[in-house]
């Protein structure tokens, strides 16, 4: 049996949530290939051949796959799905994208953000942003898979030895183009990777504030930064900074939430973090009850003395 | 210009749900529904095109059982001009819906579908993208901005991406989802609550649109996720970073 992943990664660099994938399928079991599509992106399919159980690197390199428009990458799978029991892809916002635009083509039904594998057609999913999991198994010719990356280490990035193979491009439907990508720049770790998570919520008061506390909370602990969706909607932070339900879901070591008060949708990114710790100054605030370590103090006071305390 | 905004019946987002103890599912019973959050921005972003002169006609449409149609109502209520109800008793799973949701496309020509990027109960983040496959329309899913040009019939959406933002020109007839950034949706006035009662609301069923909407995914259990350890209170910053380092050893 076969296995193909689709590569996450922006022409140049190969992302982490690929890496994770490449664990999902590994727990399938079977020849697993990746797939990169993009435009110049020879380099990534280097860097994918060294995955470490990786058999096969496919690569599609085309002008037109320049945005990974959802319309020409779907149909360029479904025409290399013949022999694949499984395509997977990292639950990203790519893979979320694109996958179940492959599942509709390929008349089968999609399994998303699944935590574990029970069997090559048993899968364990959350449900009700995490209140639940189900255990769901798929009849169908392909399983088509995304991946919640937090639920899978990630494979090796060096060590592996794939032949890299260049297909054809399939066409250009130009249904879709990409007029700009805004990314938000920062020096810090990626948020759905890091290590140590740095989180604020509403009771920070301001982006000012926001970013004069839990800036140098960070840099000490080399920390990325987070929000809940109250500080984006307040304009404290951009809204890809969101952990929860609608935003990005972590597993850090350790999750710092300060002024985060915990509702469902928030706990839903964040409660799989190994230890949890929360500052509000509210003793009743839901998050206590999922937190290791509660502190209830005036965040405004606590934040500077925890940062000169490191 | 026409557009159809699909929408579906969950339980309320604020309602802590529960597992049944033999594992069959999640426990609805006398449990409060409302509209899927993410489906009343897909609503008040057709009705804000509409308001704009952009937008002549606002159909939503809801699949499942026959108390959909209450959610229908709530619908008609934010200003969509009629309802349509596909009914059935039939688990749907999203490429079902999809499919009947191509159907109802079928019949009624929109230029747009605009949906909600995920149902906060099945949390699959799939129905938008299968439609437009099916449909072969492109897709600008997770939309936190919408300006459409009828004149030269394409549809500029902003998107929300793992890194930031992008911004996507699809040709129309296209298929849109809603981020919760787009819009504030509106509440329902009571005038508008008992004039969306003579709002025409038409049903269907999958068997006149002809859809197999079998399920496709079998549930083998539904299982509460493991519990965390009740953790402790400290008393000051300094027993914080104390514990941090030496008994949870998460910090150097």
């Amino acid at each position: 049996m076969k296995l193909l992943v689709l590569a996450e990664h922006d022409n140049v660099q190969l992302k982490a949530a690929t890496l994770n994938a490449v664990t999902a399928a590994g727990k399938i079991g079977g020849e697993i290939h990746l797939l990169v599509v993009g435009s110049g992106c020879a380099g990534v399919a280097e860097q994918a051949a060294k995955v470490a159980g990786v058999a096969q690197v496919k690569l599609v390199d085309a002008p037109h796959y320049a945005g990974q428009t959802a319309e020409n990458v779907a149909v360029l799978i479904q025409a290399h799905a013949a022999g694949y029991g499984h395509i997977l892809a990292a639950a990203t916002s790519q893979g979320k994208n694109v996958l179940p635009r492959v599942a509709a083509l390929l008349d089968v039904a999609q399994i998303s953000d699944i935590l574990a594998v029970e069997d090559g057609e048993t899968f364990v999913r959350p449900i009700y942003a995490g209140n639940a999991l189900a255990t769901v198994r798929s009849k169908d010719a392909v399983k088509v898979i995304t991946v919640r990356t937090t639920g899978f280490d990630p494979a090796p990035a060096e060590g592996g030895q794939a032949v890299v193979e260049a297909l054809p491009p399939g066409p250009d439907l130009g249904q879709a183009r990409l007029v700009t990508r805004e990314l938000t720049k920062s020096a810090r770790p990626e948020l759905a990777a890091a290590k140590v998570i740095v989180s604020g919520g509403r009771a920070l008061g301001s982006g000012e504030n926001y970013r004069q506390l839990l800036e140098p909370l960070a840099d000490k602990l080399g920390a990325a930064l987070g929000a809940s969706r109250a500080a984006v909607d307040a304009g404290f932070v951009p809204n890809d900074y969101q952990v929860g339900q609608t935003g990005k879901i972590v597993a850090p070591q350790l999750y710092i939430a300060v002024g985060i008060s915990g509702a469902i949708q928030h706990l839903a990114g964040m409660k799989d973090a190994k230890v949890i710790v929360a500052i509000n100054k509210d003793p009743d605030a839901p998050i206590f009850q999922v937190a290791d370590y509660g502190l209830v103090a005036d965040l405004f006071q606590a934040i500077p003395e925890l940062t000169a305390a490191l | 210009m026409k557009v159809i905004v699909p929408i579906k019946r969950v339980v309320d987002f604020n309602v802590k749900v529960r597992v049944k103890a033999d594992g069959s599912g999640v426990d609805l019973a006398n449990v409060k529904m409302a509209m899927n959050p993410f489906d009343e921005i897909a609503v008040e972003e057709a009705v804000r095109q509409k308001e704009a002169g952009v937008v002549t006609e606002v159909v939503a449409v809801s699949c499942g059982v026959a108390a959909c149609q209450e959610t229908l109502r709530t619908a008609m209520a934010l200003g969509a001009d009629r309802g349509i109800l596909v009914d059935t008793d039939v688990e749907l799973q999203p490429l079902a819906v999809a499919k009947l949701l191509k159907a109802v496309v079928a019949k009624e020509a929109p230029q747009l579908v605009i949906l909600g990027k995920q149902a906060i109960d099945d949390d699959a983040n799939q129905t938008g993208q299968m439609l437009a496959a099916l449909l072969g329309w492109p897709q600008a899913t997770f939309a936190s901005k919408v300006v459409v040009d009828t004149a030269a019939g394409q549809v500029t959406v902003t998107r929300e991406v793992d890194g930031g933002l992008e911004t996507l020109e699809l040709k129309l007839p296209a298929v849109v989802t809603t981020d919760l950034r787009l819009n504030e949706p509106r509440y329902a006035t009571l005038p508008n609550i008992m004039k969306a009662k003579k709002k025409p609301l038409e049903t269907l069923t999958p068997e006149t649109l002809g859809v197999d909407a079998t399920p496709r995914l079998a549930t083998v259990k539904v299982v509460e996720p493991p519990k965390r350890a009740a953790g402790i209170r400290v008393a000051d910053v300094a027993q914080l970073v104390d514990k941090l380092r030496n008994e949870a050893k998460v910090i150097a």
